[in-house]
């Protein structure tokens, strides 16, 4: 009972604070105003439901439950998928059926759906290499999509003014990523958290606005166009086959990014990525060089960006400056935080659940961004670690025992 | 060189500067007590120029006395400004208190993308103009480089400065909030609400924010659901500027960037303004990250 007062009061006073905004349209033209009360009850009785849940999943933290029917269901997704990596059949099995189904998907489905397949997929690349940056080195950037930018001005620059073809620019474009990413690594080797939060962010718009007042070479606002898509021996390729062509390398570079960071996740550098996330003192102070692994971790997220954006570039023929905003980077970081941090598995399901839902609930795509948002407090708050939490790898003291005492016998 | 174009640099400058500084305090106050960015700070003052746009919009048309409408619609935006600051803090920050660094911080963007929809849903993501709700100062028309917006702009904003020293200085609520910000335990075992202080930081805050977003939207004459970021992230520069977590830099910082961006302006190209506002963050991060006010902190293992 007491609860339910308790979320009453609240209801109400969302009600009175959310009055003006929510049910007051002013129109200055015809001064008129428009009145909507029925938001205001709406949005009180959402806010009542709200409220209950919140005191429950609270209660639930305190007493360290899992948290949220999400939580549960991520839970169990990462207690599957443990299963399956245990199991070795299940696993190929699994991994083949998932192979099969991406493979046949341009085949079966439309070019609409198809396209929308290959923005997903180039989320999750950038996903991907944003989780190198912020889940395992543990280094919150905000501007990533700047190198994603970057990639995609290298190749329409490089179109425009010389001629080079994709799969030239393809390198080029994640090598001048790396290297912005060290432009950008060097000065802030010493910010930490916060601070470096912020200055990604203004480093993410100043080459916004670089690119936007700098007509000359970029066109402005208006962009560059007549990108071509990537060819493939110089075959003559229709739209549709183009397209298709296209999801099948952005497949394959997405597989790729999977590898080489499942590898990297348990090598040298990978693993002083994430002594550099949880400890930079101590991290430090057990021998590991702070300088070169942040910036590798800088060149290693960014680089990723740098392919996703020719890519990007080569699928939608142009580009202008309004596709690499602060909302982008924004959208690419809740990815990487609903997913978890770290999590490889987590951060694919994420970046697929959050550019495929919109895509398929059209009702929904309106409020997109106001539930990322959402999204970002509420995990926040009751599940930090993400859908599915990064696995670390486990020595086992008996495995070893048993390897010392079969050496002896 | 010519005085007068000069002059009117210098005013706007002061003016633009004076705005900067009401919101950077919101962002000083915060991050000097609980070491926060408070990353949804712009989207409050935005949500305060829109609540007094509103307001002032029911008023006019319900034919309110016009010198009153300026008044009621300045204190309409600081009230629910102040509750949405409060309300913000209660939601994404307090449950997160003692949570990694980082988790506040990605909280605080997530909120403030939140707020940039939900303006953008419940009205609109037009530019809406922004009423004309500044009495006429007859006595300003002698001095023709000064407005009477940016008189007014420089006027409050002066006066809620010197309220704000004075609170934070002489009241027993002022020295409570100063205890918390130097040691938050010490503070707890002298009897200190910790929680009510920061709640009274982030109401304080929000309505300094509320107040500047009046201000400006009256100056600028429209407003729309994204002026908050850029806003934002200048008045976060102001207050690294001047050394976050102190007061006085807030408002030097303030100052400081108005005048450069307004000199920029004018005397080379109206393009890089932002960049330059960037820039000097980035500059001042690096270099400088304790601010010109600011002491300098150590880290402690």
């Amino acid at each position: 009972m007491r609860r339910v007062i308790k979320a009453l009061l609240t209801a109400v006073w969302f009600m009175i604070l959310t009055f003006p905004v929510m049910c007051i349209k002013v129109n200055s033209i015809d001064n008129t105003v428009n009145w909507y009360p029925e938001r205001a009850f709406w949005l009180g009785v959402g806010v009542f439901v709200m409220a209950l849940i919140w005191d429950w999943c609270f209660a639930r933290k305190s007493r360290g439950l899992p948290v949220l029917s999400l939580g549960a269901i991520g839970e169990s997704m990462g207690n599957a998928l443990r299963r399956l990596q245990e199991q070795p059949h299940y696993r190929g099995g699994a991994l083949i059926l998932l192979a099969l189904v991406m493979l046949a998907m341009p085949v079966v489905s439309s070019i609409y759906q198809t396209n929308i397949m290959i923005s997903a997929l180039l989320y999750v690349m950038l996903a991907l290499g944003l989780n190198i940056v912020v889940g395992l080195a543990g280094q919150l950037v905000l501007g990533y999509v700047a190198f994603y930018a970057v990639g995609a001005y290298a190749y329409g620059l490089l179109h425009q003014f010389f001629g080079l073809g994709f799969w030239v620019c393809l390198p080029i474009g994640g090598f001048l990523a790396v290297l912005f990413g060290l432009v950008l690594g060097f000065p802030v080797l010493r910010l930490r958290g916060d601070y470096l939060a912020i200055v990604t962010l203004g480093f993410g718009e100043i080459v916004r606005l670089a690119l936007l007042n700098w007509p000359s070479l970029t066109g402005g606002p208006s962009g560059i166009s007549n990108i071509p898509r990537p060819g493939l021996f110089g075959l003559e390729m229709d739209i549709n086959i183009s397209t298709i062509y296209i999801y099948y390398l952005v497949l394959a570079a997405v597989v790729l990014t999977i590898i080489v960071i499942s590898r990297l996740k348990n090598s040298r550098v990978g693993l002083a990525l994430q002594a550099l996330r949880e400890d930079e003192i101590a991290c430090e102070a057990m021998g590991i060089d702070i300088t070169r692994v942040k910036l590798s971790a800088f060149a290693l997220g960014s680089c990723w960006a740098g392919f996703a954006g020719v890519i990007f570039a080569a699928k939608t023929t142009y580009i202008n400056p309004s596709s690499f905003g602060f909302m982008e980077s924004a959208m690419i970081l809740s990815m990487v935080v609903l997913g978890g941090m770290g999590s490889i598995v987590g951060v694919v399901i994420a970046a697929m659940i959050l550019i495929l839902a919109p895509e398929y609930l059209r009702a929904f795509s309106e409020y997109r961004m106001l539930i990322f948002g959402a999204i970002m407090v509420i995990m926040m708050i009751f599940r930090p670690q993400g859908l599915v939490s990064g696995e670390r790898r486990k020595y086992k003291i008996s495995a070893l025992q048993k390897k010392t005492l079969e050496g002896r016998s | 060189m010519d005085i007068q174009f000069f002059i009117e640099l210098f005013f706007g400058g002061l003016t633009r500067g004076s705005i900067y500084a009401l919101i950077a305090l919101g962002y000083t106050l915060v991050y000097g007590i609980i070491e926060l960015i408070n990353f949804a700070h712009g989207e409050v003052y935005m949500l305060g120029a829109f609540t007094a746009l509103l307001v002032a919009g029911v008023l006019g048309i319900y034919g309110f006395p016009f010198g009153g409408i300026l008044i009621v619609a300045t204190l309409a935006a600081i009230v629910w400004c102040a509750a949405y600051g409060y309300t913000l803090e209660k939601v994404a920050y307090k449950p997160l208190r003692g949570a990694p660094r980082l988790s506040p911080l990605i909280s605080a963007i997530g909120m403030s993308i939140f707020l940039q929809n939900y303006v953008l849903l419940a009205q609109t993501s037009d530019f809406v103009p922004f009423p004309n709700l500044l009495p006429e100062m007859p006595f300003l028309d002698s001095i023709e480089v000064l407005s009477p917006s940016n008189f007014l702009i420089l006027l409050v904003s002066t006066l809620a400065m010197v309220a704000l020293t004075v609170f934070i200085r002489h009241t027993r609520m002022g020295k409570a909030m100063r205890a918390t910000a130097q040691n938050r335990k010490m503070a707890l075992l002298l009897g200190i609400n910790a929680d009510k202080i920061i709640s009274l930081t982030f109401i304080i805050g929000s309505s300094l924010a509320a107040l500047g977003g009046v201000l400006i939207a009256s100056h600028m004459q429209v407003i729309n659901y994204n002026i908050g970021f850029l806003a934002g992230l200048k008045a976060f520069t102001a207050a690294v500027l001047g050394g976050i977590g102190s007061i006085p830099g807030a408002m030097v910082g303030g100052l400081v960037l108005g005048l450069a961006e307004s000199f920029a302006t004018g005397y080379f190209s109206g393009n890089y303004e932002d960049i330059l506002a960037f820039g000097i963050l980035i500059l001042i991060l690096i270099f400088r990250p304790d601010g010109i006010l600011g002491k300098a902190k150590v880290q402690k293992v």
